[in-house]
């Protein structure tokens, strides 16, 4: 445990030290003691951001857990030049958000940098764990079911659910990475800790109190997520998934467990552990960090402005017109 | 200085999850000799005033999430809200026939579901169908006017009969058991419903509802609930009653025939000469 | 002074009610309809001494019990009767003309013969408890016992009522054209002001602190009426039966009631209606209960009637009027099944 903890403030302290972008935080030499709320829970509260360029996974060819500074800065760069390559205007590929032309790539806002190759610290090999058998069986069914809505432009619902503005990354949990709008805003009232993601104002209120699960026939997109402080340490177990946002292949079976530890003025360690024996033969642990971010956090009205499905399936629907339209004519020929 | 933190923390850990706790054990108990309510003149609980549940019961009373309308054209205005449930144990123990039945009730909920078609909601359903009722409490009857389709419930404290005849909302004989008023309700017809979800009962029903003050603005609504025909055994709800505080408040007219003679007469309106 | 003479003959029609009622109540055990003549029975001893109302346990006079106001007293003079009261006799017999017209048996398998026929069921008010008042109309003022003429505006309403209603064609039409009492939306007992329903003409008071609750039978219609100070509702919340604001003036509960939707038009009365009750109770079995009707858009002049409550036996049963409403649905679908014979004979005869 004190080893796991040293190795992540390690790496987030190098990682920290050897940017350029980031304020260097004060090197520790005895362990940081978060200021306290009213009533005496450890401060959480901010404004917080974890985009980050690490994955989730380690990338296909990389062994190693770890990157050298210079290897981390050079696997950002790429992934930087990828995200701002532009595109020729009036081609279809130009169709699709020039991200930095808003500044909402990664590299335009405050990212949290990490020397790890990927987010997944158990398995050790960083990757996901192999699926059960009932894991391939759902897969499968779950496929075969999208197969059945037919075309991605076929309906509102044979669309992603975060162009349904349904829910995004964001939330979780387990809170990943959004792309963009990285953003999360923690308070924290007596007896319970508020997190507000960004996109799409996704509100998760953990009690504190010891109150038990619902009762399983009460089923959430993002769960059901219950509470308890170990320390420093705010341990978050979450379960009664809907299963309709399956995380990495994910079911309703899923329990993620989060771990939130201040360590320092501008740093939460944020740790996860995915448990779901229907889907994998194993449990799987990542680590990543939140950085203190610059506030407000703006409205997210994703659903009220939602333009972009309703034109791309009035397209679709003229697209197929124009074409049947066609063959009548070559058939009339 | 470690320890001492642990030790802080681990007290500070334990008053912040055992007087959450105890607080609301307390608050599931019922009439402790805790809350004692001011007395009417003739010197019983008061119960007077306007009343109304806030919970999700209405649509389900088992736990629940939320889910669409059945009623494609109310979109968001008529879906149906997640609920942890009302009934103790989280199910509702039907007979194997009888779960059956909830659940055809269930698949065809907008056709049959009385609550549509503005019947009277019966018992307990009245209570929790989401609109306020009144309370008008006398020594020989303790009256419940509900604004739903103003439905009424007699509580018979006195000259206390068997139900003559088969009702809607049943035959209620009532009586003080020290701060609670007990009400026992039998005489219901098989017509009525326990929610939106197709819950339902036969007119073996036999309702015994535990009115207790908890505070000056609530009360303790606990229900048992039998009915050999449809249940495997009796079986229990509860849930607070919130009382309306604001100024004048009044119940309303809720006057729902007029609302769905169309749904229901529609089909038989004289259609214009072809 | 005569407000005092007016309640000693308030007593004496009660003690009259007593002695009648209680005649006539042992006659409607019978089949017969017909009530028995009026035997002379001892005055009620209350009678010339101004009765005091018991009282509720936080000091209201005590209204509560189980009421009815049956009576065979119409609230307008019949034409052709100028006076006032009628001797006992002619009260007798006025009755019994009412009573053996509603118990006129029709030729079953006849059209005539499709009907309640209320005296089978008990329903006739010569068969329950009533109302007995030597009063030829219960309408007191005007003194002609009449309602006043409708004034030009009112009229005018009525004309556009009428306008509307030959607009949405004929009864069996659709069941927005049939009587709202058939619609079992609303029955004329409930009010305000509380009229004879007919029969089930029963009501139930309860008092708790602060409030007078009247419940009508018919359709389980409850008015709590509020005893304490708060404003006139808002004119957008109209209803039915409106909105009453009650006080008590001494021994009398007056209820004062506007708000009303318009759409149970009481004799052509609009929204603008404003009714005044006065309930005061007279005997232990009897409560005066007095209304007065105003509405400038309909009467140049208030009107007010004196229709008495008497006790009755409880309990009020369930009235699910609409939960078993064949009637309506039977009628409709009788309608159309006549235009479809209809139809169909047109097309075989071209």
């Amino acid at each position: 445990m004190k080893r796991t903890v040293f190795g992540v403030v390690a790496a987030v302290l190098l990682a920290a030290a050897a940017s350029a972008a980031q304020t260097p935080s004060a090197k520790q030499t005895r362990p940081y003691k978060a200021p306290r709320t009213a009533d005496g829970q450890p401060d959480l509260q901010g404004f917080w951001t974890n985009s980050t360029y690490t994955p989730l996974e380690r990338p296909d060819g990389v062994t190693k857990a770890i990157y050298t500074p210079e290897e981390a800065e050079a696997a950002i760069k790429l992934a930087v030049q990828r995200e701002s390559a532009q595109t020729e205007p009036g081609t279809t590929a130009d169709v699709h958000y020039d991200f930095s032309q808003f500044g909402l790539d990664r590299s335009q806002s405050l990212f949290v940098r990490n020397l790890r190759t990927s987010l997944i610290v158990d398995p050790p090999n960083g990757k996901i764990p192999p699926l059960t058998e009932e894991g391939k069986r759902r897969t499968a069914q779950r496929a075969e079911d999208a197969k059945k809505l037919g075309g991605r432009w076929d309906s509102a619902e044979s669309n992603q659910l975060d162009d349904r503005c349904l829910i995004m990354a964001g939330p979780g949990p387990p809170m990943m990475d959004a792309a963009y709008n990285s953003n999360y805003q923690i308070v924290q009232p007596p007896g319970v800790v508020m997190i507000l993601t960004e996109m799409i104002h996704d509100v998760r209120i953990v009690t504190l109190d010891g109150r038990p699960q619902p009762d399983a026939k009460v089923r959430q997109w993002m769960g059901v997520s219950r509470g308890r402080w170990e320390g420093e340490t705010l341990v978050v177990e979450t379960t009664n998934f809907n299963g309709k946002n399956p995380f990495r292949g994910s079911d309703e079976n899923m329990k993620v467990i989060e771990r939130f530890t201040r360590l320092s003025d501008d740093t939460i360690e944020y740790k996860f552990t995915i448990d779901d024996p229907t889907m994998w033969t194993r449990p799987w642990s990542a680590e990543s960090a939140m950085k203190k971010t610059v506030g407000p956090i703006f409205e997210h009205a994703c659903h009220e402005g939602n333009f972009g499905l309703y034109n791309t399936l009035v397209g679709a629907r003229l697209e197929e017109k124009r074409q049947a339209e066609e063959a009548l004519k070559k058939g009339s020929k | 200085m470690r320890n001492r933190l642990l030790i802080g923390t681990t007290l500070a850990l334990m008053a912040g999850w055992l007087l959450p706790v105890l607080t609301r054990v307390a608050a599931q108990a019922p009439a402790s000799p805790a809350y004692r309510a001011p007395r009417t003149p003739d010197g019983k609980p008061n119960l007077n005033g306007i009343w109304q549940t806030m919970n999700t019961a209405n649509w389900n009373i088992e736990p629940h999430p939320a889910g669409p309308s059945p009623a494609r054209e109310l979109g968001a205005a008529g879906a149906v809200p997640a609920g942890l449930g009302i009934v103790d144990g989280g199910e509702i123990p039907y007979l194997p026939a009888a779960r059956k039945k909830q659940q055809e009730n269930y698949a065809n909920r907008l056709k049959l579901d009385p609550e549509i078609k503005c019947y009277l909601p019966g018992v307990p359903r009245a209570t929790y169908q989401g609109m306020p009722f009144q309370i008008i409490q006398s020594t020989k009857h303790i009256m419940l006017i509900h604004e739903f389709a103003g439905a009424v419930r007699t509580i018979y404290m006195t000259d206390q009969t068997e139900a003559p005849a088969d009702s809607w909302m049943g035959w209620s004989n009532g009586r003080w058991e020290g701060e609670t008023l007990v009400v026992d309700t039998k005489g219901f017809n098989d017509l009525s419903w326990l929610d939106r979800a197709g819950n339902f009962h036969s007119d073996a029903l036999h309702v015994v509802e535990r009115f207790t003050p908890r505070s000056a603005e609530t009360i303790t609504y606990d229900v048992t609930l039998e009915d050999s025909k449809v249940f495997s055994r009796p079986w229990k709800m509860s849930m607070p009653l919130y009382k309306h505080v604001e100024r004048n408040a009044q119940i309303l007219e809720f006057r729902c025939v007029e609302f769905v003679e169309d749904l229901l007469y529609g089909h038989l309106r004289k259609q214009p000469a072809k | 002074m005569r407000h005092r003479t007016r309640s000693f003959m308030r007593g004496g029609a009660v003690a009259l009610v007593l002695a009648l009622a209680a005649t006539i109540s042992i006659a409607g055990q019978t089949q017969s309809a017909a009530p028995a003549a009026p035997k002379a029975a001892p005055a009620n001893a209350a009678a010339g001494k101004a009765y005091k109302a018991p009282r509720t346990p936080d000091g209201q006079p005590d209204l509560q019990g189980f009421w009815t106001n049956s009576t065979y007293v119409p609230l307008e003079r019949p034409n052709g009767v100028t006076k006032e009261f009628y001797t006992p006799a002619e009260a007798e017999a006025a009755i019994k003309a009412a009573a053996e017209r509603e118990s006129e048996q029709t030729e079953p398998g006849t059209t005539a013969d499709v009907h309640y026929d209320f005296s089978q069921f008990g329903l006739d008010r010569s068969q329950s408890k009533f109302a007995m008042n030597l009063r030829t109309s219960l309408i007191v003022d005007p003194a002609d016992g009449k309602i006043p003429p409708v004034n030009a505006q009112g009229q005018k309403r009525a004309q556009e009522r009428a306008a509307a209603r030959k607009s949405a064609g004929g009864q069996y039409d659709a069941v927005e054209n049939m009587p709202i009492g058939s619609r079992c939306i609303i029955m004329g007992g409930a009010g305000p002001p509380l009229q004879n329903a007919g029969y089930n003409a029963n009501y139930q008071i309860v008092q708790s602190p602060g409030y007078v609750m009247i419940l009508t039978e018919m359709i389980h219609d409850v008015r709590i009426i509020p005893l304490d100070d708060r404003p006139q509702p808002p004119s957008q919340v109209r209803q039915w039966v409106g909105l009453s604001r009650g006080r008590w003036e001494g021994d009398t509960l007056v209820v004062e009631t506007t708000n009303f939707n318009g759409k149970n038009a009481f004799r052509g009365a609009s929204e603008n209606m404003k009714v005044t009750e006065r309930f005061t109770r007279t005997a232990d079995d009897a409560i005066s209960y007095k209304f007065t009707v105003e509405d400038p858009t309909t009467w140049d002049r208030s009107w007010t009637a004196d229709a008495p409550l008497v006790k009755t036996e409880g309990p009020i049963f369930e009235f699910a009027c609409h939960e078993t409403n064949y009637g309506i649905a039977n009628i409709l679908a009788g309608a159309r099944a006549d235009e479809k014979k209809v139809a169909e004979q047109k097309k075989g005869s071209n």
